[in-house]
């Protein structure tokens, strides 16, 4: 909310076009794009550059050079936001990009809030009175769209153990602060060595989860997704549609089989994890299994099937093997080659099946909208998710956790100085809200209440 | 027919803790004031516990001393006990509490009251307001006389439709069998004012001869008394005090209360009152911590008057039956006997979102209220709410600003803010922990933060004000000069510090640096501090704390500067919120519920996103 922080985000959509902004704005915009960049022969210095300039060079975390980048450096007020304001082009795909706003974050920059770029420009004078109520629709939408994603995204993997882990710090401060609101009933003997052991155990969890989102498992967010079908049945060309342009980017994960690839699409802000094996690819060499083999195996732990059936053809035996894979799955099913006759009714196989059917032609790039839009509205319904291990889709999240971690080795050393336990409380409210911001809480009434509901008070 | 009428600026309903605060401050401030009670003999009544303070709430009356109140000095005059509790945890949350002669206390209050000019006590139970349009013109008494004036406080505690209760017995009286006022209710909600239904609860008093104090643990006061009030003086309060007594329930006792918990008429549904769920009855404490085998029990005197014991940790609403054996189970009470049965008492209050923050109701100009009238229970909550709306009574009047603290400078700013943003369900009872920079609000330096509003509202006296402004001048002055004293590690330092049991030096330092030291202090570095100039005990305490805790303290007044952003953003009283399309449809019908006064008021709504924050902040904007 504080208009004086300097704020950062990832101002492109996370895709994998390979190329994104971070976009820094703020009074420290300068300050922190000094201590990160440096230039090809490390001379330049960032901070003296004319405004609306453009520099090549690198961003380093400390000695480890992160991407290559192009700077853009702008003094306010003549910018979008009317501050200081820093666009780093970013080279290195979705992860390198995510990197550079971390190392951002880190050297004192705030993530943005949703449409919080637009609220300042809006609030700077860099708009028209008029426009204030597409501002007011920008940040409430936003802000509705992200809270969906988020809660989206969080359901099954962050949740639970950052609800866990603040019910855990809630009974600690509700002990506390009975004891202080009520000495005579609660008393503290010997508490500070138990309090001791609990920290230990919940800062551990943090770590946990922060590691998970740390050592490259980014690149595994997106909804997991196969794409099944006989050959010829037009996977490849799907494929090729769905890519488009971003084919150049395909990302080899190291440690895994040399064949498997995952490529990442993003579809109207949602991105898509493909995965695809050299054996559907390639399915020649497995003619005679007809890839089902591999489709199974695939098909096992996706969160979304894609199913294309040639409608030019009749259904088959293997057609309907390939169906059967669906069941009880989250699944589209797609009726290719439209700009051909069809073999196959559309309405009947409609009642056939229990899954969406969507008429298209990969060849021809017709119906691709629909299909967009319906795994949009399948995602947004919270019908798919991510199901991958613990891990944190965005940087909210993660300076979220940063934020608790430090504050819980700030009661540590608290303790470790001897501070009375009123000082250890203040801190540990501070883990207790930061970890709410993930799940999108406030503090509110939870104290008053699990004081009342564990400790008997009072008169 | 011919009635009795007369003209006052100021009528309040009510002389309890809220009424007392209300009628001083106004009259003080010089506008003519009337007092009306049932019962003059009831004046500043203590019905339930025989204390004032305690944890945050002895904070609450050193604020309302600060800004010129009469309670702090009242219990210094009145006090049987002293103690500062919490002391080993940290200076925020050291809080005064005192153990109150109820009688006396009384009687000094009402010994003020009656020497006060501009103020006029007078029996009688108000039945009406009187409206024209929405601005309060006046009241009526139960005998039908009118009494002009120009603004009203109702405080009228836990008198409107009272109904005590235990067992099958229901009696409609106000607390301690004084009469209920019935009829006051009926008038406010014509003038469509929400009322609510709350519940609160006594323990029953034993005769002291009757008690075996042999088998009770002795409690008693501090060695040294540290009185209320900023304008007592120390020495005034280091008196001969009077012990109170520990005991406990037992296994025995939760029995008698389990086999007769259908005869409770909380189970049983006949009391439909909300009742607190900090100050919970007997009964309420054993079937809901069933894992706790015993409850403290405190026996503290009502009095020197009395030998009238309180029974602190024991209310009820049992039958009498059960409460005879219930007492008597537990050590030392076994042939106690009980002078005034324990009772549950359930009263009309207002849904206090319906005020403002100076008091005020939104819809009717001129009617301010305070105390468990708000929904709010404890004396020193009352006391604190009947100060700030006797003030903002009569600033109106003088067409004057009206005052408002904020979360940041006071207690009694997070009591209100609470209280009219909040939604409340029970009894509101302050707390340190409902207090986000209680590190800035301590009850020491409660003087620095507000004897200047004290001062400028015109309720603190010339000479006082002078006071703190010395006081900040030396505290700065010291902190200053504490800071760059120079300790070198000499063999006599190290020796000192051993003796201290504090680890060497490596280097030279600072004294501020070794204050921060957890086992050292600015007294106990005296012995390196040569220089030292001659300081109050009071200065010291504010050098001490300040350097002591700078990193805490900074860090707090940080967040404060966010929070005062906010709240400084007001929000036009006449906002149409249905206009702001962008707001989500639960935030608009919230705001339009409550109108806060500004955005940080707002922010604390529940159901009000940050999104609709930045949307109201921008349509702000765009005005």
């Amino acid at each position: 909310m504080n208009m004086e922080d300097t704020i950062a985000a990832i101002s492109t959509a996370m895709t994998p076009s390979g190329i994104g902004i971070v976009r820094i704005s703020g009074s420290k915009a300068l300050d922190i794009i000094a201590q990160v960049y440096r230039s090809k022969g490390g001379r330049k210095k960032i901070r003296e550059v004319p405004t609306h300039t453009i520099h090549y060079g690198y961003i380093y975390d400390d000695e480890e050079l992160i991407d290559e980048v192009l700077v853009m450096v702008m003094h306010g007020p003549r910018t979008y936001t009317g501050e200081d304001t820093v666009e780093i082009d970013c080279h290195g795909g979705i992860y390198a990009m995510q990197r550079v706003l971390d190392v951002v974050l880190h050297h004192g920059a705030r993530i943005a809030e949703p449409g919080e770029f637009t609220k300042r420009a809006f609030l700077n004078g860099k708009m028209d009175l008029s426009q204030a109520e597409a501002v007011m629709d920008v940040i409430q939408s936003k802000n509705q769209y992200a809270l969906k994603s988020s809660m989206n995204q969080l359901k099954g993997s962050l949740q639970r153990p950052v609800e866990e882990i603040r019910e855990s710090l809630l009974y600690e401060i509700a002990y506390i602060e009975s004891a202080l609101d009520d000495p005579e009933h609660i008393s503290l003997d010997g508490y500070k060595d138990r309090l001791e052991q609990k920290l230990l155990k919940q800062k551990q969890r943090i770590r946990q989860l922060l590691d998970t989102a740390s050592d490259g498992k980014i690149l595994q967010e997106g909804i997991k997704t196969v794409i099944i079908g006989k050959p010829n049945a037009g996977k490849s060309s799907l494929l090729n549609f769905l890519t488009g342009e971003n084919r150049a980017i395909v990302t080899e994960v190291e440690g895994t089989t040399r064949d498997i690839l995952e490529e990442y699409v993003s579809l109207g802000g949602i991105t898509l994890k493909i995965v695809d094996t050299a054996g559907i690819r390639s399915t020649e060499d497995i003619v005679e299994k007809i890839g089902v083999k591999r489709a199974i195996e695939n098909a096992k732990d996706a969160d979304l099937i894609l199913c294309v059936l040639d409608s030019s053809k009749p259904l088959d035996d293997n057609d309907r093997e390939i169906m059967r894979l669906l069941e009880g799955r989250k699944a589209i099913v797609l009726y290719n080659k439209t700009d051909l006759a069809p073999e196959i009714e559309l309405i009947a196989l409609e009642r056939e099946i229990c899954h969406p059917v969507i008429p298209i032609s990969a060849k021809e790039e017709q119906g691709m909208e629909a299909l967009i839009q319906n795994i949009k509205d399948m995602f947004f319904k919270g019908e798919i998710h991510f199901n991958d291990e613990v891990y944190i889709t965005n940087a909210r999240h993660r300076a979220a956790l940063e934020e608790a971690y430090d504050s819980l080795t700030q009661v540590q050393s608290s303790l470790e100085m001897g501070m009375p336990e009123d000082f250890l409380s203040i801190d540990l409210m501070g883990a207790y809200e930061a970890l709410g911001r993930i799940l999108g809480k406030s503090v509110g009434e939870d104290l008053v209440n699990e004081i009342f509901s564990k400790f008997c008070m009072g008169k | 027919m011919v009635r009795l009428e007369q003209d006052f600026d100021i009528v309040v309903v009510g002389a309890g803790h809220a009424g007392c605060e209300a009628a001083l401050a106004s009259a003080r401030l010089g506008l003519k004031t009337i007092m009306f009670t049932v019962s003059v003999d009831s004046i500043a009544l203590m019905p339930c516990n025989p204390n004032i303070g305690g944890s945050s709430k002895g904070h609450l009356v050193r604020e309302l001393d600060a800004l010129g109140g009469e309670m702090g000095k009242n219990i210094d005059k009145t006090f049987l006990q002293s103690k500062m509790l919490n002391c080993s945890k940290g200076p925020a949350v050291h809080s005064l509490r005192a153990q109150a002669d109820k009688q006396a206390y009384s009687n000094e209050m009402r010994k003020t009251l009656e020497n006060t000019v501009n103020l006029t006590i007078k029996q009688g139970e108000i039945t009406r307001l009187l409206t024209e349009g929405d601005r309060i013109t006046g009241v009526q008494t139960y005998s039908g006389a009118v009494y002009h004036c120009r603004a009203v406080i109702l405080c009228t505690g836990t008198y409107l439709k009272a109904r005590c209760i235990y067992g099958d017995v229901s009696n409609a009286t106000g607390p301690n069998g004084l009469q209920a006022a019935n009829y006051l209710t009926d008038s406010l909600k014509e003038l469509g004012i929400e009322m609510m239904r709350f519940k609160t609860g006594t323990p029953a008093r034993i005769a002291g001869n009757t008690i075996d104090y042999s088998k009770m643990e002795e409690q008693f006061g501090d060695e040294r008394v540290v009185p209320f009030s900023f304008s007592t003086n120390p020495e005034d309060v280091q008196i001969e005090q009077i012990s109170c007594w520990l005991t406990y329930t037992n296994e025995t006792t939760h029995d008698i209360i389990r086999r007769n918990l259908d005869r409770s008429p909380l189970f049983s549904g006949a009391i439909e009152g909300t009742g607190p769920r900090y100050c919970p009855s007997i009964e309420d404490k054993v079937v809901r911590f069933s894992d706790k085998n015993r409850h403290q029990v405190f026996i503290e005197p009502e009095g020197l008057y009395t030998n009238e014991m309180y029974v602190g940790g024991m209310s009820s609403s049992l039958p009498e039956d059960v409460q005879e054996a219930m007492y008597h189970s537990v050590p030392g009470l076994e042939n106690a006997k009980i002078v005034k049965n324990a009772y549950a008492i359930e009263y009309d209050c207002i849904n206090p979102r319906q005020l403002n923050p100076t008091l005020e109701f939104k819809r009717i100009k001129g009617l301010f209220s305070a105390g468990q009238f708000n929904g709010s229970s404890g004396y020193e909550e009352a006391a604190a709410q009947g100060l700030i709306a006797g003030i903002n009574a009569a600033l109106k009047i003088k067409g004057q600003k009206m005052l408002v603290l904020d979360r940041s400078e006071a207690y009694i700013g997070v009591l209100i803010d609470d209280l009219v943003t909040k939604e409340n369900h029970e009894p509101y009872r302050m707390m340190t922990s409902r207090a986000e920079y209680r590190l800035l609000l301590r009850q020491d330096n409660a003087d620095l933060r507000l004897r200047k509003k004290g001062y400028e509202v015109g309720l603190v006296a010339e000479e006082a004000y002078q006071r703190v402004l010395e006081k900040e001048v030396q505290i700065k002055k010291e902190i200053q000069r504490v800071e760059h004293v120079n300790i070198g590690a000499s063999s006599d330092v190290q020796r000192i510090l051993a003796e201290k049991g504090s680890t060497p030096l490596k280097s030279g330092t600072t004294l501020a640096e070794l204050i921060r030291r957890p086992e050292l202090s600015y007294e106990t570095l005296a012995p390196l501090d040569p220089e030292r100039p001659q300081l109050p005990w009071d200065t010291i305490e504010q050098v001490n704390i300040n350097i002591k805790y700078e990193g805490y303290i900074s860090r707090q007044l940080k967040q404060v500067e966010q929070f005062k952003k906010l709240e400084s953003k007001k929000i036009p009283e006449d906002l149409d919120y249905e206009k702001i399309g962008s707001l989500r449809i639960e935030a608009r019908q919230k705001l339009e519920m409550y109108r806060p006064i500004s955005l940080g008021q707002a922010s604390r709504i529940s159901g009000v996103s940050p999104a609709d924050i930045s949307v109201l902040l921008v349509y702000l904007n765009s005005r």
